[in-house]
């Protein structure tokens, strides 16, 4: 697959001085059609840094393709990616699939796995296992990192995939629906889990999330998404004091926001 | 604890079934015994034939071509596999030929070989390995058009060069594919180095001893050399799902 075309173009340029201070990601001008119906047409959004963005909006509506294209999965036809100025080239950056169970390597042990950025990133072996045992004592690890993946839960996996995506320090980390596959105790355990992570490292995360609650728990802001062609319905601020833990679901701040995201989507989903 | 014990026998209850059968058929000297001869002395023509008799010279003979075949055939189609696999474009090009030959009986070539290659080793060999070498190719060809792409994106997104995805993900995640072609192949090649030991001037294997007991109407030693055979194709497909399970141990999780 091609690597996005404008972000080589823009190398070496500032963030734009039009983006407010702390932003981290700047993402201007970006178009995308598919099978010329077009997604995104000259999308604007600025991602602050050391924060988590959770994206919401209606199926179908573009947030995969927008942390595709952000991430340099997907090939965008126009627009501009930067990070802190940079562009994706010169950015480390992680990703978590939806689907641990396609992302993983099965051929590799679990431990393995997590180790495979870094071997990528030319580190020696003694390098890997210090980093990985880094993780593995943060992350408290019960089970037993020399399996295979398949022969872990599915939240396990999941956790393995999240560890290897932090292994190599990223500085953003993107997150697709990452606990959608998983049991309500697992993602709320999972949940915790990132959260711990996020406060740990104050890594920059985008959290893409088709549950309202997970959006809204673990976001300092919401980006709300309307319908295709794609714009920004609205981005709702959720500055509840973190660690964030079940009694925040039921308080006051948690429902205002909530209720204020949910009005906004259903008024995008009615139009 | 008993009860286990029986159940592992159960595969073994067809296989007796059958001799039984056959030897029921024999004793009601319902068909001529000089086609049908007993199961003892059936058995007996086998284990003459493998202890210090010629039946496992010739056996081991059948075997080497087979699997040279076999080597030939794999170091040259999985790396085209892999190549055709990996461009959509350039595979589509040569979908139809390798469609083309595929469905053409193998055997139908042996002709063309020996106008070639002469009536010798090199021809058996030949064209087993080219009738392999399609099975091979394509399945290798198929593995890697249809890895799945998340793990490629997620290898790539880590920073992964395109040929450390390559070499990292796409061939791992293409290996269950190639198995099935290697394990399909294998077998292909033994037929066809069976019918050519048969038929294109040999003067050894199993196909050629098979060829020879029935000209010398020697029932038992034909049986016996039938069962040489099936014994080596059953082996050789065990032995690669063996392999297989040590190798791709994920396949199928
Ligand atoms: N490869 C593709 N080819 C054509 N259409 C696509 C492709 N990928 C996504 N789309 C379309 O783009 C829209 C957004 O998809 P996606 O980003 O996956 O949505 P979601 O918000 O549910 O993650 C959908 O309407 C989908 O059908
Ligand atoms: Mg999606």
């Amino acid at each position: 697959m091609n690597a996005p075309v404008a972000t080589d173009v823009a190398s070496g340029r500032a963030t734009p001085a039009s983006a407010p201070h702390g932003t981290h990601i700047t993402i201007r001008g970006l178009y995308k059609s598919f099978q010329g119906q077009p997604l995104y047409t000259n999308f604007d959004l600025d991602i602050p840094k050391a924060q988590i963005t959770s994206v919401f909006g209606p199926n179908g509506c573009g947030k995969s393709t927008l942390i595709n294209m952000v991430s340099g999965l997907l090939p965008f036809d126009a627009g501009q990616v930067l990070f802190d100025g940079k562009t994706l080239t010169d950015t480390k950056i992680s990703y978590v699939f939806q689907n641990y169970r396609e992302a993983l390597f099965p051929w590799k042990r679990a431990i393995d796995n997590i180790k495979y950025p870094l071997q990528l990133a030319g580190q020696s072996k003694a390098e890997c296992n210090r980093r990985a045992e880094e993780l593995v004592a943060s992350f408290e690890i019960k089970f037993d990192l020399h399996r295979y993946p398949y022969e872990l839960s599915g939240g396990q996996q999941q956790l393995v995939s999240i560890m290897r995506a932090l292994a190599p320090h990223p500085e953003v980390l993107f997150l697709d629906e990452p606990f959608s596959a998983l049991d309500y105790e697992m993602t709320l355990f999972m949940r915790d889990k990132l959260q711990d992570i996020f406060q740990a490292t104050r890594t920059t995360m985008i959290l893409v999330s088709h549950d309202l609650e997970e959006a809204v728990y673990l976001a300092d802001q919401v980006l709300l998404l309307t319908r295709r062609p794609t714009k920004i319905a609205e981005i709702v601020p959720f500055r509840s004091a973190r660690p964030r833990h079940p009694e925040t679901l039921t308080s006051d701040e948690f429902v205002r926001a909530k209720a204020r995201c949910l009005d906004v989507f259903q008024r995008e989903v009615r139009r | 604890m008993l009860r286990n014990k029986l159940a592992a026998l159960t595969p073994a209850v067809g296989a007796i079934l059958f001799v039984f059968a056959w030897w029921l058929l024999y004793a009601s000297k319902l068909i001529d015994p000089v086609l049908l001869p007993s199961p003892q002395d059936s058995f007996k023509a086998i284990w003459d034939g493998f202890v210090g008799g010629a039946l496992i010279s010739d056996f081991l003979i059948t075997v080497r071509r087979t699997l040279l075949a076999f080597v030939i055939a794999v170091i040259i189609s999985v790396p085209f596999g892999i190549i055709l696999g990996s461009s959509v474009r350039l595979y589509s090009s040569v979908e139809f030929l390798i469609d083309f030959f595929r469905s053409t009986p193998a055997s139908a070539l042996f002709p063309l070989f020996l106008v070639i290659l002469g009536v010798g080793e090199e021809t058996k060999i030949a064209v087993a390995a080219f009738g392999a070498s399609l099975l091979i190719l394509f399945n290798t060809a198929y593995g890697v058009m249809n890895a799945r792409k998340t793990r490629q994106a997620a290898a790539r997104v880590m920073g992964a060069s395109r040929f450390r995805v390559m070499l990292d993900v796409t061939l791992l995640e293409s290996l269950p594919q190639t198995f099935v072609g290697m394990r399909t192949g294998v077998s292909f090649a033994l037929v066809i180095v069976i019918v050519a030991e048969m038929f294109i001037g040999s003067t050894d294997g199993l196909g050629q001893r098979v060829i020879n007991a029935q000209m010398i109407f020697n029932m038992p030693e034909m049986y016996a050399t039938i069962f040489a055979a099936g014994v080596l194709g059953y082996g050789l497909n065990l032995l690669f799902i063996l392999i297989e399970r040590k190798f791709v141990h994920w396949g199928g999780k």
